[in-house]
This record gives C-alpha cells, structure tokens and sequence, in this order.
C-alpha cells in the first residue's frame, strides 16, 4: 500500500465525515421549519396554553436551537437517539429491529441482483447489438419502467394468488428462524431486483463497452483469446470504478428507497416506520431516521470513491 | 528455407460510416502479393493510407474497425487462413503469428502486471506451465536488454518507460516462440536516442530466435537496418519489391527515389542581421505545483526573416519554452523581449498588437480547427479580430491567403475534416499569417505528416519566408527537418540548452556528448549503419 493510496483514502474518509456532519445541520434545520408545534400536535386543539407551555418546556423548545441542536448531536453520537412523542418509546430500540429488518431485505437483494446485472452486463456486451443484448435491454428496462407498486401487485398476484408458493405479506418476527425470513422476503427481493437491475446492468454494458475500444483489447484478440475472457478478464478491471458507484447508489436506495416496496408487502421496515411518524409530526423520530438514512448514503458512497482509488494501478503502484 | 508466409493477390476493403450520408464500401489494398521465407525479415514501407498495416494484421486475418479481407490468399506454413475458422484463427493468433504495436503504452493492460501479460499467450494455448512461461520471459528481457529483467515482470506497464515498454511488448510477442511476428511501427513513437536500442534490440531478438518478420514502418531509413527485403507500397499499390540493398541504392520506381533521397535536402543557412526579433534572457519556469525547473537559464536569439530550430527529445523542455514565449506559462526569472520591446509574463496583460506579431502553428492541425467552421471562416477570422476587415475585402484577402498556401479557392467552402493532413497543417498556416505576424512559432509542425507532405511543407515555409519576411521558431524533435530548414539551432536537454549557434557550427563537430549521442542515432538511409553505430558505442563505452 503506497503513501498516496493511505492519504486519498484517508482524504475520501474525512471528507465522509464532514458531510455527514453537515447532513445532520441540514436535517435539524429541515425539522425545525416544519409547520406546526409539536406541543400542540400532541395535546391536541382543546389544550390549555398553561398544559402546552409547560410540555414546550419539558420538551426542551423554549431552549435556543443552536443548543437543542448539539445536545441533540450529543446524544446521537452515544447512541441516545432520544424518546419518540408519540408513544414515549425509546427511539434506538424501536428503530434497531427494524433497521435490522431493512438491511436484511437490502442485503438479499443485493446478494441477488449485483452479480446478475453484472453478469447480465457482461453477457450484452458479448453478444452487442445482437438479439441476446437487445432482450437483456428490453426487460431490465421494461421492470425499470414499471412502478414497483405495480410491479410488486403483479408478484403477488402470480406468486402468492395463482401458484400459491408464498404468503402474499411479507411479515417477519423476531422469533423467526432464519430460513423461514429468507422465504418471507423473497417477494420482496424479486421487486426490488426488477428496479435495479436496468441501472446497474446498462452501467456495466456501457462501462465496458467503453473498455472494449481500447488498444489493449486489440492486443487480447490477437493474442488469440476467447471473447469472454477478453471482456472478463481484460475489459472488467478497468471498468470497476463506474460499476461500483452504480451498485453503491443502487445499494443506498435498497435501504432508503424502498417504502412503497415495504408498504405493499407490509414488511416491517425503516421505511414504514419513518413515514408513520412523518404524518404524526414526531420529530425526534424524523430526525433519527434521517441521520441514519444519511449515514448509509454517505458511507456506501464514500466505500465506492475508496474502491475506485484502491482499483487504479497507477495510484496502488506509483512509480 | 522454407516458406513462412505467402499471400497472393490480397484485396481488403473497409466498411464506411460517415457521420451524415449512407454507408458505403471501398478498397484499400488492391490485389497485392508477396513472400516470406522463415527467419527472413520483410519490410512493408509507404506512408499513410498505403495499407501497410492492414496488410499486415491480414497476417492474422484480422481487421481493424470496418476493415474486411474481402479476396486473395494468406498462406501460412502452407495452409490458407483465410479459410479458417474463428476457433481455428484463435489458436493461430498469439501462438504461430503475434503482433507488435506502435504505441505499447496504449496496448498493454493498464490493471495487470507485465509477466501476467507477457505469459498470457503461453498459457492460454496451453503451451506451458506458468513456472515455463515466466522462465521464457525472463530470458528473454534480458536478451532485449531490460534492466532488472528478473523482477520487471512485477511491474505495472505505467511503471516503466515507453522504450522499455516496446522491448517488453516484443518479448510478449516472442514468448510463445511464434514462426511470424508482425511489428507495426514498433519504434516510431519513441525518441530517436531510444528508438536505436529498442531497434537494435529487436533485430538481435530476430536473429537469435530464427522467427520471421514483417516490419511495417514508414521511415525506409528504419527499415534498411532490419529487413532483408522491401515492399514499398502506394495508396494500397505495391510500387517496388526487392531485396533491401537493391531499393536503398538503386530504386527503380520514381516513388521509391522520392522516398530515398526525402532526407537529403539541405538549407543553406542566412547569416546574422539586424538587431533580433525575438531575444530570450536567462528564461527559468516550472509548471504550478512543482518544484522542478522544466526550463533552466533559457538564453536565445532569433533574426529577422531567420529560423531558430529548438531541436530536443521528448521532456527536453522544448514545448514549455514556446508556452513561456507565447504567454501561457508566465516565467519566473529572466526576460523576453520581442521586437526591441519587452514581452510581460502573462497573456491578459499582451496587447492585441503582441498577440497579432507572434503566432503560433501546432502539430495537431486537426484539433487546431474549428471542425465546425469552414476554411474561409476559420482564415477569415484573424482578419476580422486583428484588421476588422469585412465582407469582399476579407475575402479577397482570404484568396491571397489561399493562393500563398498553393490550396485552390474550391476549399474555401470545405470543412477540416474534409481535408488531408498536409492540407490542414497548411489552413494553419495560412490563418498565422493572416495576422501578418512578425514571428511564428512552429510546434512540431511536420512531425505528425508523412514524409513527403511534411518536405512539400517545408517547402512552402521557406518560400513564404522568402516573400513575408516572417522569422519562425521552429520546434522538433526530427534532426532531418532542421538541416533542410534552420539558420539557428539551439539543442535542449532537460530544461538546459546544450548547444546553440549557428546552424553549419552546431552540426559540425567537435561535439558535446548529448548532440554527439543525438546525431548519431538519426537512422541513415544505408544498410549496415545500425550495426556500425551499435559497435562505436560498445567501443567508446569500453575506453571510457
């Protein structure tokens, strides 16, 4: 490991850091000029001014924000997340199952659908322009295009309605055992891959055709190899970086983006839970969800900058 | 001997999408033959256009981009490739043939190590064991003169030079012990110091392994030390074939006789006049963010109605002094005066009149144009900018332009891109001159034509010094260009100038070891000049 791969990962890390710092600032500023008073969304219309001043104050509003904000910051950063208004719940414990739940829909996904846009990718690029490369185009793009609501109706109408494999909701508990989540998320997983394949299969095509006009590639062929270990072994390598920024955006949104999958599956995500509490106005949950929702975006993002320095030979072996 | 290769009557034809219009057909190699005995090394010699390396890569039986053998015959130990399969060329390619490509840089993987490359062939046609492969390879770095060849193999190809980049793609080529190597322009795009031990490097290579050779090159000086007999080919014609020593010295056909005597032509040198146009004073500059002077105490002088040849190598700093002179990369100590006035550091603070008076042609006369304007709109411009002509007044002037050029008025209306290097190259000059500059900076200005188009400009520079008065710095790498144009000649190495006066002083000797070791690498135009050079050296660098 050379010292200039050390200081641009270090660099990307830092620079993580500060932007999730700043996504924080954004996210209390964004909840404070929410419309509305929490004191008064909680006790409802008929409260006395006595009865909301006194909860303003229980509830730390009459504090100035800039000191709200770093004791807020505070907390968050020992994993005090703080207590939800509305039921008096201990954010971090409600939130950490179904965080749980979330990465485990996310993670089968993308177990799922990574290597087979890649491999889907791969496969376009050998049979370029020709019919197996046009179907490959046609479907991924046709599931893109498709609302994943609907998407996830026609699932179930074949999976769960007319051959009956699977239960038609997706509830998963605690005391489950693991084989038994796996069946409960395959609805699920099978959406989600129809929304991400396209993205990440097209990148790959893209990124490698763009590969395949270099002189190197020329050399492949007439050193007598076959097509697929051109592409494989000589195009792929020097693709990585686009690909992976396209898998970590596609990965960002199988844990953030997938509320309307979740709702449709009644799957017991962070998405249900931060939109639930979006419509009662419970801010503290509104800001821990986002922190968190930030964290993975940032750090997800920031793993493929890391991947993409790591994947240069000329920054790994200077000269 | 028996016979290698043989190809009879070959035809290839390329597929043609232009960007507006319909797709259409033409041929670019019409009906050629020849052979190759085994160990024998053929030279494919013309200029670009001639089909030399499609005829080439036919050794293969590949084609470029859109270019399709379309008839003839290519025998290879007998049989006809042409008729082969895909599966069937697959074993032939990398195995019995293999290539060699001008620009290594751009035909090595940049994500894999050498050695992985260099075995590749060997293990993927299942020759032998990786340990084999690696033991091959290894010899044969050191037979071609790599240093370190144990452990070059671990490097990646960013890592070593473009000389040693070339001799590690022609052990790549060599690994799998083929019985023909195609090597297409294998040393044009290194310096002239490099390009004689890559060279020599690859000949001893080719006598040593007893493989055949087909040598694409355009520089027939180049090929006269490898190859034992030539093709010199024409718009895709065989003009002459015939044994190396009968070419060199008595070329029949009147193109070959161009070819040959092309480096012969010689300018007689001016003698110093008036006070200088142009007077550089102890010029140091390095570029923002580094700490290394890429021009070190620059001191030059330029005449009026003279040429001051910059001649150095690749990193000599030869460039970077036009940048300075020009402006775009202000110098951090010394003077410049131009026209008895002095020059400021940067180009915001130029008057228009210094930017009229110094003008600048580059190599790239392509990417130099607008491709989106027309000849007369991109001639027309200097002399709306700098004299406000306007409607038939720019014209007629245009025309003028247009006449010293020796283009026709039918281009006016025609694109860049539908034009021939040499033509583009002399657009370029032509809107320099539109400016009526005092003096012209000339970057490399021939070094991307072929040689005969690169003489007719030469020409033409002279001619219109003649006739203008205008003073050129002429900037190139090529020793030959600056015989047949220089009154001045300063040599750069590493940011310094090594050498400078007069032109008939500069090339004559007593010389310093840098223009020492510079001239005598300039390929001549005879056969047995390489080994001569190669044995002065190995002489010289044992007294020493």
């Amino acid at each position: 490991m050379s010292f200039v791969v050390i200081k641009l990962v270090s660099q990307r890390i830092a620079l993580g850091l500060l932007l999730l710092l700043a996504a924080t600032v954004l996210i209390f500023i964004g909840t404070q000029i929410l419309p509305g008073d929490v004191a008064q969304s909680i006790l409802g219309q008929s409260a006395t001014p006595e009865a909301l001043a006194n909860l303003r104050r229980d509830l730390g509003l009459n504090e100035p924000a800039l000191n709200r904000y770093f004791s807020w910051l505070g907390n968050a950063l020992q994993g005090d997340l703080g207590t939800a208004l509305t039921n008096g719940k201990d954010i971090a414990e409600s939130i950490s199952g179904r965080l749980q739940n979330t990465l485990f829909l996310a993670a089968c996904a993308a177990v799922v659908s990574i290597p087979l846009a890649i491999f889907l990718g791969l496969l376009a690029v050998r049979y370029r322009n020709r019919w197996p490369d046009k179907m490959i185009s046609a479907i991924t793009l046709a599931t893109i295009s498709v609302p994943e609501f609907i998407l996830g109706y026609i699932v179930m109408y074949f999976v769960a309605v007319k051959l009956q494999w699977l239960p038609s909701v997706a509830i998963v508990r605690p005391d489950m055992s693991v084989f038994d989540r796996f069946e409960a998320v395959a609805m699920p997983v099978i959406v989600l891959t129809f929304v991400v394949l396209a993205h990440m299969m097209r990148m790959t095509r893209a990124a490698i055709l763009n590969v395949m006009e270099s002189a190197y590639i020329e050399t492949a062929e007439l050193k007598g190899l076959s097509a697929f270990r051109i592409i494989a072994s000589h195009a792929m390598p020097n693709a990585i970086s686009p690909i992976v920024n396209v898998v970590m955006l596609n990965l960002a949104y199988l844990v953030v983006g997938v509320v309307v999958v979740e709702v449709v599956f009644v799957y017991p995500g962070m998405g249900q839970y931060l939109v639930d509490h979006v419509s009662k106005r419970d801010v503290p949950v509104v800001q821990a969800t986002g922190l968190i929702f930030a964290a993975v975006y940032i750090l997800l993002n920031t793993t493929a900058d890391i991947i993409a320095i790591l994947a240069n030979p000329r920054l790994r072996h200077p000269k | 001997m028996s016979e290698l290769l043989r190809v009879r009557d070959l035809k290839i034809g390329a597929h043609v999408i232009p960007p507006d219009g319909d797709p259409f057909d033409i041929e670019i190699v019409h009906g050629v033959s020849f052979d190759l005995k085994k160990g024998q090394v053929l030279g494919l010699i013309g200029e670009s256009g001639a089909g030399k390396s499609t005829i080439g890569l036919s050794a293969l039986a590949y084609g470029r981009g859109g270019v399709e053998i379309t008839g003839g015959e290519v025998f290879i130990n007998g049989s006809d490739i042409l008729k082969d399969s895909l599966g069937n060329l697959r074993k032939l390619r990398g195995h019995v043939v293999t290539y060699v490509s001008q620009s290594a840089a751009a035909s090595f993987n940049p994500a894999k190590k050498l050695m992985t490359q260099v075995t590749e062939s060997c293990i993927q046609h299942n020759l032998c064991s990786q340990s084999e492969a690696e033991e091959r390879a290894v010899t044969l770095f050191r037979k071609l003169g790599l240093p370190e060849p144990e452990t070059i193999g671990d490097r990646y190809p960013h890592q070593v030079s473009g000389g040693q980049l070339q001799r590690v793609m022609t052990a790549m080529a060599l690994c799998p012990q083929p019985d023909l190597v195609v090597f297409d322009e294998p040393t044009t795009a290194l310096d002239v110091t490099t390009q004689i031990d890559v060279l020599a490097a690859i000949k001893e290579a080719i006598r040593d392994t007893g493989v055949g050779a087909l040598y694409i090159t355009h520089d027939l000086a180049v090929v006269a030390q490898v190859s034992d007999q030539i093709m010199v080919l024409q718009n895709g014609n065989t003009v002459e074939y015939g044994d190396t020593e009968q070419i060199i010295n008595r070329p029949a056909e009147a193109y070959t006789q161009a070819l040959v005597s092309i480096r012969s032509a010689e300018h007689a040198e001016k003698l110093p006049t008036d006070a200088p146009v142009l007077k550089v004073d102890g010029i140091s500059a390095r570029y923002p963010g580094t700490k290394f002077d890429v021009l070190d105490d620059v001191s030059l002088e330029l005449r009026p109605g003279q040429t001051l040849a910059i001649v150095g190598e690749s990193g000599s700093g030869k460039s970077t002094l036009a940048r300075t002179i020009t402006g775009l990369l202000p110098q951090r100590s010394g003077e410049i005066t131009f026209d008895g006035r002095g020059l400021t550091q940067t180009l915001a603070e130029r008057s228009k009149e210094d930017l009229r008076e110094l003008q600048m042609i580059y190599q790239m006369a392509d990417v130099a144009m607008n491709p989106r304007q027309t000849i007369a709109m991109i001639i027309g411009r200097p002399l709306e900018f700098y004299f406000g002509l306007r409607g038939s007044e720019r014209d007629k002037r245009v025309r003028e332009l247009m006449d010293e050029i020796e283009l026709g008025p039918e281009f006016l209306s025609r694109y860049p891109a539908e034009l021939s290097g040499g033509q583009k190259q002399r657009v370029c000059i032509a809107r320099a001159l539109a400016a009526k500059p005092k003096l012209i900076i000339c970057d490399e200005v021939t070094s991307a034509l072929d040689p005969l188009v690169a003489d007719g400009i030469l020409k033409l520079l002279l001619n219109l010094q003649k006739i203008e008065g205008v003073s050129y710095l002429f900037i190139t790498h090529d020793l030959a260009t600056v015989k047949s144009i220089a009154d001045t000649i300063a040599v750069m190495h590493r940011g310094k100038v090594v050498r400078y006066g007069p032109k008939s002083q500069v090339l004559s000797p007593p010389f310093d070891d840098y223009t020492d070791l510079l001239l005598s690498s300039v390929p001549e135009m005879k056969s047995g000049w390489l080994e001569d050079v190669i044995a002065h050296r190995k002489m010289e660098s044992a007294g020493n």
